[in-house]
Order: structure tokens, then sequence, then C-alpha cells
């Protein structure tokens, strides 16, 4: 089945069978392997996406379901200029990441839980990320990262002017 | 862990929804949020020919609110339930239910339907004796509560019936209790109480093969004052009454222990004014 959705803002067009799942099309079809793979039933959090601006398990959802919608991966982060999302900045700063196979999904959940919360708690964070699993860190570095991130996407929010021209 | 061969329809409408099931002659399934059901494909535990994608109909995710009840659609979301203002038991619960990308796709009418019985809202539903609109080739019929669940992941549905819309009284006060153990996980036992049109009533989820209304438990709330004692004695029998089995997560002893504690700290939160179950 012939399937159109935009991907970290491109159109992409591909032709899958109905059980391929999201995150097999993204890796094996369109060849972006950013989204990792780890149980394929929902509870790693590894092939965390947004789909629609929603944190979505890509291997529990069929690629042909995306018709129509926006997907953003962990490709879509950085900005075109090739600047780090501060979210990886933060990572890698605060060793949130030693292998980095859970780290895309736990960049698309740390940014879901931005997106809702501006200065979430240490324990906030704690618990809005216990959907994705990290071998490796000990999550203290992912708990550290999530906190530096917020502080500077605030600092960052506080200082940039409104844009001139729009006053009502 | 990929899927066996299907096919895919999306359909958008309950009765083409239906159609669609009944030509495949019982070896068709609904797709909702896919949060159960993707995971069962996965590991080849179900294997039908046809998937029919209802995430398209239109007027499915509607929640509302009328008369002190309040109806979901099938396709009302975790999230959406999180985040509605008209019921804090159902915000409460919806926040127990896995994590945000799970509670981002999976429904109402999906969890239901998929009758687990450590998941909340088949607790909540056989609590508040909800009411299921359901249809099939030969029309709608409303389905209790009582009469939907069977036994663990078994309901009455046929195989050509869905779940459109679902109706319960928005109780007077409430309390949840649920224990588990690491953030987001089933709980092992799930304790839900609510007052509706001034009766106590007591559901438990974790412990049978569907969810366990303590009656008992709920008379000993109905003979007088809801002084502490009281509460102490209807959990005792709450966990008396439940039926417990050891597994590789707990003894039934430790089962059974953890009923009655987790009653008390139910009935306590719905009862004790400074929290949030009173209104
Ligand atoms: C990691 C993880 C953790 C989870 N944790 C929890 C938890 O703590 N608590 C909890 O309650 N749940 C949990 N879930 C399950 C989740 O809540 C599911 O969303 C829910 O159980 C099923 O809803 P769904 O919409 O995803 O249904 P689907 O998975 O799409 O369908 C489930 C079943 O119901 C049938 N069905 C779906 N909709 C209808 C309908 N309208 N009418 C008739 N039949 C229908 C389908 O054919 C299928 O058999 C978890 C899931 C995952 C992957
Ligand atoms: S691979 Fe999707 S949650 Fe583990
Ligand atoms: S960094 Fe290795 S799994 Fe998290």
């Amino acid at each position: 089945m012939r399937v159109s959705f935009a991907l970290n803002g491109r159109m992409e067009e591909i032709d899958v069978e109905p059980r391929r799942t999201l995150a097999d099309a993204l890796r094996e079809d369109l060849g972006q392997t950013g989204t990792h793979l780890g149980c394929e039933h929902g509870v790693c959090g590894a092939c965390t996406v947004m789909v629609d601006g929603r944190p979505t398990r890509a291997c529990l959802m069929f690629a042909v379901q995306v018709d129509g919608c926006s997907v953003t991966t962990v490709e879509g982060l950085q900005s075109d200029d090739g600047k780090l999302h501060a979210l990886q900045t933060a990572f890698s700063e605060c060793h949130g990441l030693q292998c980095g196979f859970c780290t895309p999904g736990m960049l698309i959940s740390a940014m879901d839980l931005l997106h809702r919360e501006v200065e979430p708690s240490r324990e906030r964070i704690r618990e809005e990320m216990s959907g994705n699993i990290c071998r490796c860190t000990g999550y203290m570095g992912i708990v550290d990262a999530v906190e530096q991130a917020a502080k500077q996407l605030n600092a960052l929010n506080s200082t940039t002017e409104p844009p001139a021209g729009k006053t009502d | 862990m990929k899927s066996a061969p299907f096919d895919y329809v999306k359909v958008d409408s309950v009765q083409d929804c239906v159609a669609a099931l009944a030509a495949a002659d019982g070896d068709g399934k609904i797709l909702a949020g896919g949060q159960s059901f993707a995971p069962v494909l996965a590991m080849r535990l179900a294997r039908p020919r046809l998937v029919v994608d209802v995430n398209g109909i239109p007027g499915l995710a509607a929640i509302s609110v009328d008369d002190g009840r309040i109806g979901l659609g099938a396709l009302v979301r975790h999230v959406d339930l999180l985040e509605q203002p008209h019921s804090p038991l159902l915000a409460e619960v919806a926040g127990w239910i896995g994590h945000a990308a799970i509670r981002s796709r999976g429904t109402t009418g999906g969890s239901i339907a998929h009758a687990d019985p450590s998941a909340e809202l088949p607790v909540v539903a056989a609590l508040l004796d909800a009411r299921m609109s359901v249809v099939g080739p030969g029309g709608t019929r409303v389905v209790a509560a009582g009469d939907l669940f069977e036994d663990a992941l078994q309901t009455t549905l046929e195989d050509d019936e869905m779940i459109v819309h679902v109706d319960m009284p928005n109780p007077q006060a409430w309390g949840f209790a649920e224990l588990s153990r690491r953030h987001g996980d089933f709980g092992m036992i799930t304790v839900i109480t609510a007052l509706v049109e001034d009766q106590w009533r007591v559901c438990i989820g974790g412990v049978a093969g569907v969810p366990f209304r303590a009656l008992e438990s709920e008379q000993i709330l109905a003979d007088g004052p809801l002084d502490a004692d009281r509460i102490r004695e209807a959990a005792r029998s709450a966990a008396a009454a439940v039926e417990v089995s050891s597994d590789l997560h707990a003894s039934a002893t430790y089962r059974r222990a953890m009923a009655e504690e987790f009653t008390l700290r139910a009935l306590r939160q719905a009862t004790t004014p400074t929290m949030k179950g009173v209104a």
C-alpha cells in the first residue's frame, strides 16, 4: 500500500505491506536508522517517535497508519545548520548516554515532557521517563540532562524578544 | 517479532467496520490504539486475515457530561482522559495507565474490549456499572459491565461487534490505590472505591479473571457511619473475599494482605476531606 507522510518536515512516499511497522519502515525503507528497536512490543521505549506531536511507540504502529501524518524522529531534532537541540547537548554534557541505544527514544520522551511541563522536578522527570529503559547509565545522568535542558530552554525563552510587528 | 501478513482496511463508519468484520467471518479484528493488539500480532498470538482500523471513524472521540453521568466515545484516548476536567477519578486513573507514549494511542473502547484483569479502565467500568453501546450487524445493544467481562481477556462481544460508546455515572467521591512494582507497570492490585447515589462501591482489579466487586464490603459501608473502625472492617472483608493465588510476582498471602492495605488506602482517600477523592 502507498503511504505518504511528512518525516522531519520532508514529504516521503513509500510502498509497504500492511504488517510493516512504522519503526521498520523508517529504518528499512527510508534508511533513517536513528529510531532503534529493542523489544518490538512496546515495553522498552527505544523506538519512541513523535506522531502529530504526540510520543508514540513506532513498533506498535503500522506504517500504513501514518498516511497524512507528521512524524518526527531523532534525525529531526537538530536545526538546519546542524546545531544540536538543547536536549542533545545536555545528554552529551551530563553523561546521559553511554552506548546510546536508548537515547533516541529518551530524547523524544524528554522533548514531550518539556513540551508539557516547563520546570519538572527530578521526581516528575523520573516518573515521565519511566517508559524508556536504559541498561547503561543508571539514569542519574539522564535526569541531570533533562533538568539542565529545561533550565536552558527556559532561559532562552525568557531572553527572546517577542517577534517584531506583532501587536494586538 | 514480526506480525504474520494480514489485509488492512481503514473504515470511516461504524457500519463499514461491522460489515467488514462480518464478511471476514470470525477472521477479522479491530485495530484501535494498537497498544495491546500490536504486541499480540508481533508475538503471533493472533493471526487474523483482516485488520480493521477504526481510528478514522469520526465522532467517536468525544467526552460528554450530562446530569451526573459521563459518556466516552470508544476512541477517547487515555491522554484525553488524563487531560479532561469533568471527572477527577478518570483523570487519576488514566495517569496510572502505562506511559505517555502508550496513553497517546491507547483507547477507552480498546482497553475495555481487551479485558485485561490488571487494567485500570475495566475496574472503573465494573465499579460504576458502565453501560457499553455495542454495534453489530443486527443493530445496537447496550451491555452492562457485569455482563461483558467473562474471564481474563474474554468478553461476551461477538467477532463482528464493536463497542462505540461507554456511559457511566460520575461519582460524588472516590478513592484510588494501586500497587505496582515500577511506575507505569500494570497493577498487581488496583482498588477503586466510589460514592454513587449515596452508596459506596468497592472494586478490585488484578486478583481474579475479571474485576471483583466486593459486595459484602459495600454492605458493611452502607450499615453505619464511616468511622475508622468501619473502614478497617470493610477492607478486611474485601481482602477475605478475593480469590488469590501465588505466582512468580507474589505469594497468595502477600496478595491478600495487600488487597486489605490498598482497600484501606482507597477508602481513606475517598473519605478524608483533605484528600483528592473528596469533592
Ligand atoms: C508498555 C505498555 C504498558 C501498558 N500499561 C498499561 C497499564 O498500566 N494499564 C492498562 O490498563 N493498560 C496498559 N497498557 C495497555 C493499553 O492501555 C492499551 O491501550 C489498551 O489495553 C488497549 O487499548 P487499544 O486502544 O490500544 O486497543 P487495541 O490494542 O487496538 O485493541 C485491543 C483489543 O480490543 C479490540 N478492540 C479495540 N477497540 C475495540 C472496540 N471499540 N470494540 C471492540 N473491540 C475492540 C481489538 O480487536 C483487540 O482485540 C499498556 C500497554 C503497553 C504497550
Ligand atoms: S522497540 Fe518499541 S518499545 Fe521496545
Ligand atoms: S545508554 Fe546504553 S541503553 Fe541507555
